[in-house]
């Protein structure tokens, strides 16, 4: 294979990556960016969402697809529920002071983990993939799954955004967003929005998990890479800000899929965590944010 | 003068315990006594400065290879090994305080971890040098200390708690001094030091000096007394443990990282002959003390009775 199509090639693998990469990235984004909590068992919640996909579908029968869609609601919902569990059990009695909330989180981290390696195992067990479809380019052949991903992103990440700039919930978490305080004495139950935004996010999380589990397989430390992925792109694209964590997600999926197809990706890892220091150290808002 | 007799106490306590116990025993306490120097050295930037950081797995395992990789490569003895290793942590936690410094809060704590990751992947990209994620085993002539070997028990022990002795009269007199006083003013409020003509980032970096040298001392007699080095010590797990043991004993107590490490120690030793969930524990333990006991033991301890306990 020629230059061109192996550089084809690594971009559209790039592009997968930063699709799975942008939802959990929007997911931890909107945490830190509503309430201020920096969430490290982030990168659990999506192991969660893969670990329940699998789940799904070794107890529900029928066809590929039909358990797909079935994982795809379920894992969500469950993972949501127990985000807002941990919210008002743990954080909101944190009063969801920054870093206490991040040493409860790292706690929720190894307990998340733990649970997953007793009750699933330390294998890596696949979900099957709801279609087979490829793709035959005149240079190689693509999985069209993995285009079909990339599109169901997209349109997650579009309902996203329509949820927060066009509705009122979106309205009043951005009110909560801006000042918790005023939000508070305009009537809005900012305990609930919080409880809402923390479930929303980790839910996102699991979106991304269930789309990428018939790609990788699910496994009980597959959390790591997904979060230190989600805090460079958040962090790169200016904290809170979700136009620049897609950007960011963007510029980190395609970059990591060209230097890890080019060189390796240990060495992609150690450059990118070294810019995000960088960055919070000289430009703490972000390479996209404003300075407030 | 109380102060000093508990102290000493302690310390005699736990030398009588190295001579008394069976090995099992020894063999554990010799190793909290080294992760209660690491810990030590957490506490002066967390507990007493107020230096949230996330990165001490970085000094620890700078000390770790500062003292391995010569001992490994260049066959050097333990006294100079030791040495180099404290000295690597001292300077890597100068290092990233230049920059991390500049920071604070939450952005410090997040900048400190990314150091820590991109020095964890590092040593695994040099694999054929550091050993990767496999490590290495410190030969023999690294582990030779003024001609008795540290492999054997009498003195690892004795080292374990020699190092001890001087990490806790070095706290106990920092923490007693002018410059105990400026740690704790920078920590409840930056802004009145500097009013009262303190710099805060050369007084910070200096603290993070110090607590690099300690967990660099720390690693470094880790990787001697017990014999392997590798690429997990840095993770952030590494990171977390001196937190956990700070926060269970008491932030901003001298004993306290001791007294953490100890029973964090026998805990998890006894939930893993129990179960395999020892990480359970370690999680559940960080939620509770977060929640309702952010003082920890002797935070509490000098709360109720002992107003004066350093």
């Amino acid at each position: 294979m020629s230059f061109g199509p192996f550089l084809l090639l690594a971009l559209m693998e790039g592009m997968v990556t930063a699709a799975v990469l942008s939802l959990a990235a929007v997911g931890l984004c909107l945490v830190f960016g509503v309430m201020r909590v920096v969430n490290v068992a982030h990168g659990e919640f999506y192991m969660l969402g893969a670990v329940i996909a699998w789940f799904v579908a070794s107890v529900v029968p029928g066809p590929a697809w039909a358990v797909f869609l079935a994982a795809l609601v379920v894992a969500p919902v469950l993972v949501g529920a127990l985000a807002a569990a941990a919210d008002g059990l743990i954080l909101k009695r944190l009063n969801y002071d920054p870093e206490a909330t991040i040493v409860a989180t790292i706690g929720l981290l190894y307990i998340l983990q733990q649970a997953a390696l007793t009750f699933y195992g330390p294998d890596a067990r696949p979900v099957a993939a709801p279609f087979t479809w490829r793709i035959q380019l005149p240079w190689f052949g693509y999985s069209g799954y993995k285009l079909f991903v990339v599109a169901a992103a997209v349109a997650v990440l579009l309902a996203v955004w329509r949820l927060m700039t066009r509705t009122r919930a979106g309205l009043i978490m951005r009110a909560t967003q801006v000042d918790r305080e005023v939000a508070g004495a305009f009537g809005i139950n900012v305990d609930r929005v919080y409880m809402g935004t923390f479930a929303l996010g980790a839910a996102l999380a699991a979106v991304a998990a269930v789309l990428v589990v018939p790609i990788q397989q699910a496994h009980y430390l597959m959390g790591g890479d997904p979060l230190l992925l989600s805090f460079i792109v958040v962090i790169i694209g200016g904290l809170g800000s979700l136009r620049g964590t897609v950007i960011a997600a963007l510029i980190i999926g395609l970059s990591d899929g060209v230097i890890s197809m080019f060189f390796t990706p240990t060495l992609a890892k150690i450059l990118a965590t070294l810019l995000v220091a960088m960055v919070l150290v000289f430009r703490p808002q972000g390479l996209f944010g404003q300075k407030t | 003068m109380k102060v000093w007799g508990l102290h000493l106490a302690v310390l005699a306590a736990l030398a009588l315990l190295g001579l008394v116990l069976p090995q099992y025993h020894a063999t554990n306490l010799a190793r909290i006594m080294v992760l209660a120097v690491f810990a030590m050295g957490y506490n002066l930037a967390f507990g007493y400065a107020g230096l949230l950081s996330l990165g001490h797995a970085l000094f620890f395992a700078a000390g770790m290879y500062g003292a391995g990789l010569p001992a490994w490569h260049w066959g050097w003895g333990a006294a100079p090994a030791l040495l180099a290793g404290a000295m690597a942590g001292g300077l890597a936690a100068v290092i990233v305080g230049l920059l991390a410094l500049r920071t604070a809060g939450v952005s410090f704590m997040i900048v400190t971890l990314m150091f820590a990751k991109a020095f964890a992947l590092t040593i695994l990209y040099f694999n054929s040098w550091t050993g990767g994620d496999e490590g290495f085993v410190v030969p023999d002539t690294g582990r030779a200390l003024f001609g008795a070997t540290l492999a054997a028990d009498g003195p690892r022990y004795a080292l374990a708690w020699g190092l001890f002795t001087v990490a806790l009269g070095l706290s106990l007199l920092l923490v007693r001094s002018r410059f105990g006083r400026v740690m704790v003013a920078l920590r409840e409020n930056e802004e009145r030091a500097r009013m009262l003509g303190i710099n805060p980032y050369a007084a910070k970096l200096q603290v993070m000096g110090i607590s690099g040298l300690y967990s660099g001392a720390a690693g470094a007699a880790y990787a001697l007394l017990f014999g392997y080095v590798g690429g997990t010590f840095a993770d952030i797990q590494y990171s977390i443990l001196p937190m956990l043991y700070v926060l269970l004993g008491g932030a901003g107590t001298v004993l306290g990282a001791g007294l953490g490490a100890a029973l964090m120690f026998y805990l998890t030793d006894v939930a893993s002959s129990v179960t395999d969930a020892w990480l359970f524990v370690v999680g559940a333990a960080l939620v509770v003390l977060v929640l309702f006991a952010p003082k920890g033991i002797l935070g509490w301890v000098r709360a109720r009775w002992w107003r004066d306990l350093p």
